[in-house]
């Protein structure tokens, strides 16, 4: 089978890459989703706050995922679901020569085609399996990477103690509570104040679980203030700052956690041991991008994100391969999961349709580096080439620490040229700045971009 | 006089604010840093409010629940209330997303609505179908 656009994942990010590409003239796409259903982990987050930015409305997540659902629909794109992805891989030269030649019907008019204006672009083969079809191979032109991200694990966070009932990752206790209708548990541990955590707090509460406490490695939380105040504050649901388990007791099922405060270097501290009677543990304690078959395929990755490198056209070091939404790096908010994609799509259109090889063939515009330093982790894009950029440029990142009365600095070769004033910088919230490509043209002999943040 | 703690959440910031009051007669506001601080503690001292969100059992449905949510805000001191309600209800399938699932919740003159659609269980799809013949 042969497709343009392969788009892997049908969450927010794939749904709305789905959607800007066929609204910028892709015909031949297909979503692939291995869930039951379109919408990806939108559909077990009951709660309201989404879509704040992009609709001026709060939605809940089976409502946002709703709006581009029905837009996907509407648009007639294919999609397949319980279909998972199993590899990924780029066609060598060879086998793409000997296709092509054997291929002498109508895509053997287009490849001539695409010889003829100076394309050559890589073939990617997505091998997929499902009950129905089986196994078989995609061999696509583009592909967008939107496979979003898991939960750190137990077995990630080296925590000792038995391997008892009762212990979850915050989102897989989620699905089992809003979208197969059962309590993981009654009384309730949770470890890291990452939002999903702080959302599940207030869930098993409502539900009538009581939760015991929430334990943080570090000194402030990594979730949202507002989750703070209306899961934990408005429930008297205690955060312990600078706290962690350190133990699970209990062999068949968890009988209680013991926590103990850290120092400064996050290590316990002996002698501040507390027991704490539960029969769960919930675990929230950070996303991973789901990178395994960008992997297989050999995309260069960032290790600050555990996602994709991308450029300005939000592709990958392997032509034609875009990468969007969590796979990329873990967003806060899925308002701006669903604009990155937008862009990624049109992006793999202008690509599919010749736009932006064809104009880098004749003048190959210089890719320039993003630096991300003092304080700022890492920039989505890591590079941008002028030419190839549209007017403005948006650059999200994310700090390392908190900053108060801070700055966020821009400059080119070294010298400063922006630097807007921030009253806090939170790791928890990503950040962005807008380049300008006007800006970037006037500025003579451009060699690097640094991002970075000044204190006061 | 009595004294209050809030933390705003207006923005990342999260200021501690202090709020003094006698009843719900506010007194002093300190600790915000922008006007939207001293709105925000006046409605959580005088008339705090939530969204709830939350599920109902759905029969025969794709789903063994449906996800649903206050229509607009409720007093935040009707929230167990309001999840009372919601325990004791199960709808049959299909539900679509938008509707309503109880009117004016605990008199709280706002509807509980559908977030969802929850679709009938193919295989109960089929034996309604034959039943139906």
């Amino acid at each position: 089978m042969k497709k343009e656009l392969v788009i892997i994942g049908g969450g927010p990010a794939g749904l709305a890459a789905a959607i800007a590409a066929r609204e910028n003239g892709v015909e031949d796409l297909v979503i692939i989703e291995r869930d039951g259903r379109l919408g990806g982990i939108l559909n077990q987050c009951i709660h309201n706050g989404f879509g704040l930015h992009t609709f001026k409305e709060e939605l809940t997540g089976p409502e946002y995922a709703a709006r581009y659902i029905d837009k996907v629909l509407e648009l007639g794109i294919p999609y397949k679901l319980n279909t998972m992805v199993v590899d990924l891989t780029q066609m060598s030269d060879q086998a793409q020569q000997a296709g092509a030649d054997s291929v002498v019907s109508e895509e053997g008019v287009k490849a001539v085609d695409n010889a003829a204006s100076g394309v050559h672009d890589v073939c990617k083969l997505v091998t997929v399996m499902n009950r129905e079809e089986g196994l078989y191979t995609i061999e696509a032109r583009a592909v967008i990477l939107a496979m979003g991200c898991r939960e750190r694990s137990r077995g990630a966070l080296n925590i000792p103690g038995y391997r008892p009932a009762g212990i979850y990752s915050a989102g897989t206790a989620q699905r089992y509570v809003n979208m197969e209708g059962r309590m993981p548990g009654r009384e309730v541990v949770i470890l890291g104040s990452g939002d999903i955590g702080l959302i599940m707090a207030r869930r098993m509460t409502l539900e009538g679980a009581k939760v015991k406490l929430v334990a943080e490695l570090m000194p402030y939380s990594g979730g949202l203030k507002r989750n703070i105040v209306q899961c934990l504050d408005d429930f008297g649901i205690p955060l312990k700052l600078e706290h962690t388990v350190v133990d699970i007791k209990g062999k068949k099922r968890v009988e209680a956690v013991v926590i103990a405060r850290v120092d400064e270097h996050s290590r316990p501290i002996p002698g501040t041991e507390e027991e704490i009677k539960c029969d769960t543990l919930l675990l929230s304690c950070g996303l991973i991008p789901e990178n395994e078959l960008s992997e297989t395929l050999g995309v260069e990755m960032n290790p600050a994100t555990k996602g994709p490198k991308v450029n300005e056209s939000l592709e990958t070091d392997k032509e034609g391969v875009f990468a969007c939404g969590n796979v990329l790096h873990v967003h806060d908010l899925v308002d701006y999961v669903s604009e990155e994609a937008l862009q990624a799509g049109k992006c793999a259109a202008a690509y599919l349709q010749g736009g932006h090889s064809a104009e880098t063939a004749e003048k190959p515009g210089k890719q320039i580096p993003i630096r991300a330093v003092n304080g700022v982790r890492y920039t989505v894009p890591a590079s941008l080439n002028i030419d190839r950029m549209e007017a403005s440029q948006v650059v999200r990142f994310r700090v390392g620490n908190v900053y108060r009365d801070a700055a966020v600095e821009v400059s080119f070769n070294g010298k400063t040229v922006s630097s807007r004033k921030k009253k806090v910088l939170a790791p928890g919230e990503m950040e962005q700045i807008i380049l300008k490509k006007q800006d970037l043209q006037q500025f003579e002999g451009l060699e690097e971009i640094t991002v970075s943040i000044r204190q006061a | 006089m009595e004294r209050k703690e809030f933390v705003c959440i207006g923005c990342p910031l999260g200021c501690n604010v202090t709020v003094e009051a006698e009843g719900k007669e506010i007194k002093s506001i300190t600790g915000n840093t922008c006007p939207r601080g001293a709105d925000y503690v006046t409605k959580e001292l005088t008339d705090p409010r939530r969204i709830v969100t939350s599920l109902v059992k759905v029969s025969g449905g794709e789903l063994p629940v449906v996800s649903v949510k206050t229509a607009a805000d409720i007093p935040k001191d009707k929230i167990m209330d309001c999840m009372g309600v919601l325990k004791e209800i199960e709808l049959p399938a299909p539900v679509c997303m938008g509707d309503v699932v109880v009117e004016n919740v605990c008199g709280t003159g706002v509807n509980v609505i559908a977030t969802r659609t929850c679709a009938l269980k193919t295989a109960a799809c089929l034996v309604s179908l034959q039943t139906r013949k």
